[in-house]
């Protein structure tokens, strides 16, 4: 086991360099002129030159990325003399449309996709595996029916579009809750609940759809199998056989999917946080790409990446623990 | 023939399972009655969905209860199974009447350890015991069930074990609360042949031991001929004939009988490892024959306008030998054919 755990975290090591070399180099190759962006419109050609030496342009692109990787070790300097400033270990760049150390802005914006990732997390796996086992145990009768319903028609509706008719009719026209404006939890605890009640909401709904199904079904099948009717019959309580026989069963591949979306959440629930104005890393990716604010892009990815491999590694392991037939070979 | 004085262990009174499915009502044990005393082996045979399954299951009321319509009786006892209350069949269901599927392979829960399965269902009838108290027990029934160094196995996992070491575990999960009645359901189909012969050695050594009564479905004759006191066969959910073992195999007293046991040559039977194929393909459930449910592949039948097409048989006393079948053919007619024919 031990050794099963050390070769998947080198392999994600491997997985995750060659995932910053195929990103850096993609968006480096986008014909865009960083350093021309960097001093607006009206700037002189000699201003632009000199950006770019500033922000090492100047050199070529595998020395620029050599840098980079250093960076996120060592830190990294840009400028010279007076001009000089350091953006501290671990850097993942600059960004010299918001004159800020990429690190620091992803510092800002994470906890915001954090929490609401986390929070519609919880509220997820509670509303689709309890909605799912509610229609697993009334297959065919009307409970199972609405569940289903509500399976298909969340898993259909997009995020933006049901994103914004929350926000309309809860804010707008039934002004139950105030238009979201996000707080820190640590500053303000109940503004930060009241803003965030509505996007947790609505990614909750949205993403619970999907395990809704995949709990009823993985149910519905696990019910079926032998060794649950050996354990009816072996007198066990109704309680113990939906524990240990049937949701045991039906929640291996729940875990797996779940690990996978939430780090895919964690690396910024664009959509959601752009409808909701929330100042999360989603928001920024999509604010950077509108700048062609090319380091906080790659470094974005970068994290999105690293969360998705992390959590396939996360998973990976889980599953050994779940299933005592992985975990032997 | 069998002399009962005592009570039956097993009662099952006009049972009938039917189950409503997208294509119709499948009628799957449709009028069954029999009794089962303390200490008897009762084999079940009867050719593939001929509903010895869905009738065993309802033993303890195992068939699923949304699809599935139970009526009749099944008395256990004294406890009428198909009235009780959940938790009154919950309390019979592992101690005093145990089942053996037959399939190992998928009757153990993968997620745990054999020692935790086989503890469970003791612990679950006996709350009051320790978890290390449990755990000697299960070592015990372990060395009972002929699992080698069973100090190790008891923390390994199903698929750690070969399919006849899975069974001894489902009969040690089986015979832990020491059941009055043990309800095997094929135990060795799914095994290889010389694993076979060990298991049902076991498992008769261990009836010995426990004093048990056996139900066992089977479709091996030899296992039949071998532990069987009493034989019923079945038929299209019905009970076709109930006879002793003797009886059965030395004159039968069913036409469908006379085929499945090879005994009259007019069948056509060939033999194919256990029971014989009787030319011809079982009835569909959903709409069965008028009358008798065989009468379409019997030979014997009395032909077009006869009750054979019109009536249900019902299972009547045939001959001195304790035999009841369920045949318009009158009496010396099924008596004569079958003994005339019958040994094998
Ligand atoms: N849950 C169910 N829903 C619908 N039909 C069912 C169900 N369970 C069993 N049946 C039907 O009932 C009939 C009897 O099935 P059963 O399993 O009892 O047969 P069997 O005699 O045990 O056969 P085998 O020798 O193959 O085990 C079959 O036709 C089967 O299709
Ligand atoms: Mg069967």
């Amino acid at each position: 086991m031990l050794l099963f755990i050390i070769r998947r975290l080198f392999f994600a090591i491997v997985l995750l360099i060659a995932v910053s070399v195929f990103t850096y180099f993609l968006f480096a190759l986008l014909p865009t002129d960083p350093a021309a962006l960097s001093c607006g419109i009206h700037c002189k050609p000699e201003t632009i030159a000199a950006n770019r030496i500033r922000l090492g342009y100047d050199k070529s692109i595998f020395e620029q990325y050599w840098l980079f990787l250093k960076g996120i070790f060592v830190g990294r300097d840009y400028g010279i003399g007076t001009a000089a400033f350091t953006c501290p270990a671990p850097s993942l760049g600059y960004s010299f449309n918001q004159h800020a150390c990429v690190t620091s802005l992803i510092g800002e914006t994470f906890p915001v996709t954090a929490y609401l990732s986390i929070g519609a997390f919880i509220l997820w796996m509670m509303i689709g595996i309890g909605v799912g086992a509610i229609a697993a145990l009334n297959k065919g009768k009307w409970q199972d029916r609405l569940a289903t319903a509500f399976a298909s028609v969340g898993v259909s509706l997009p995020t933006f579009y049901f994103g914004l008719l929350a926000l309309f009719s809860i804010v707008i026209w039934f002004q139950i809750l105030p238009f979201p404006s996000y707080e820190s939890p640590l500053d303000n605890f109940p503004a930060f609940i009241t803003a965030m009640i509505l996007p947790w909401l609505v990614l909750a709904i949205i993403s619970a759809a999907s395990y809704t199904r995949l709990t009823r079904n993985g149910m519905l099948e696990a019910m079926n199998e032998d060794f649950v009717r050996l354990g009816v019959a072996k007198g066990l309580r109704l309680r113990v056989i939906l524990r240990r026989y049937v949701m045991r069963q039906a929640l291996i591949p729940i875990v797996t999917i779940a690990g996978l979306d939430f780090a895919g959440l964690l690396g910024g629930a664009i959509i959601t946080e752009s409808v909701f104005s929330l100042p999360g890393m989603g928001r920024m990716s999509i604010r950077a790409v509108v700048d062609s604010d090319l380091p906080v892009l790659v470094g974005t990815t970068m994290i999105a990446a690293v969360f998705i491999v992390l959590a396939n590694v996360i998973v990976d392991i889980a599953y050994g623990f779940l299933d005592p037939r992985v975990r032997v070979s | 023939m069998r002399n009962h004085d005592s009570e039956p262990v097993l009662s099952v009174q006009n049972l009938q399972v039917s189950f409503t499915t997208d294509d119709g009502v499948v009628r799957a044990v449709d009028g069954v009655s029999f009794d089962v005393y303390a200490g008897e082996t009762v084999c079940i045979v009867g050719e593939s969905g001929s509903g010895k399954s869905v009738m065993a299951g309802s033993i303890l009321r195992l068939n699923n209860s949304s699809t599935a319509t139970t009526t009749g009786k099944i008395l256990l006892g004294g406890v009428d199974v198909l009235s009780a209350d959940e938790s009154v069949v919950r309390g019979l269901r592992g101690s005093e009447v145990a089942m053996i599927f037959q399939d190992p392979m998928s009757a153990l829960n993968p997620y745990y350890t054999v020692g935790d399965q086989i503890a469970e269902a003791y612990l679950v009838h006996h709350p009051e015991v320790s978890k290390k108290d449990a755990r000697q027990v299960v070592l015990q029934m372990m060395i009972k069930v002929g699992i080698p160094s069973p100090e190790k196995r008891i923390d390994e996992y199903p698929h750690q074990f070969s399919g006849g070491m899975r069974q001894r575990i489902v009969i040690a999960i089986a015979l832990i609360n020491s059941p009055r009645l043990l309800i095997a359901d094929e135990p060795t189909t799914a095994l290889d042949v010389t694993v076979q012969a060990q298991i049902l050695d076991l498992m008769m050594d261990l009836q010995k031991e426990f004093g048990m009564t056996i139900l066992l479905i089977t479709h091996d004759l030899g296992v039949v001929a071998e532990v069987a006191q009493d034989v019923i066969v079945m038929y299209a959910g019905r009970i076709v004939e109930q006879s002793d073992v003797e009886a059965i195999f030395h004159a039968p007293t069913h036409p469908y009988a006379w085929g499945l046991l090879g005994s009259v040559s007019s069948y056509g039977a060939s033999k194919r490892g256990d029971l014989f194929t009787i030319s011809g393909s079982p009835p569909s459930l959903i709409s069965l024959p008028e009358g008798c449910a065989f009468h379409p592949r019997c030979v014997h039948s009395l032909g077009s306008g006869s009750r054979c097409q019109s009536e249900k048989p019902v299972l009547r006393p045939v001959g001195n030998n304790g035999s009841r079948s369920a045949c318009h053919l009158a009496d010396e007619v099924l008596v004569s054919i079958g003994t005339g024919t019958g040994a094998r």
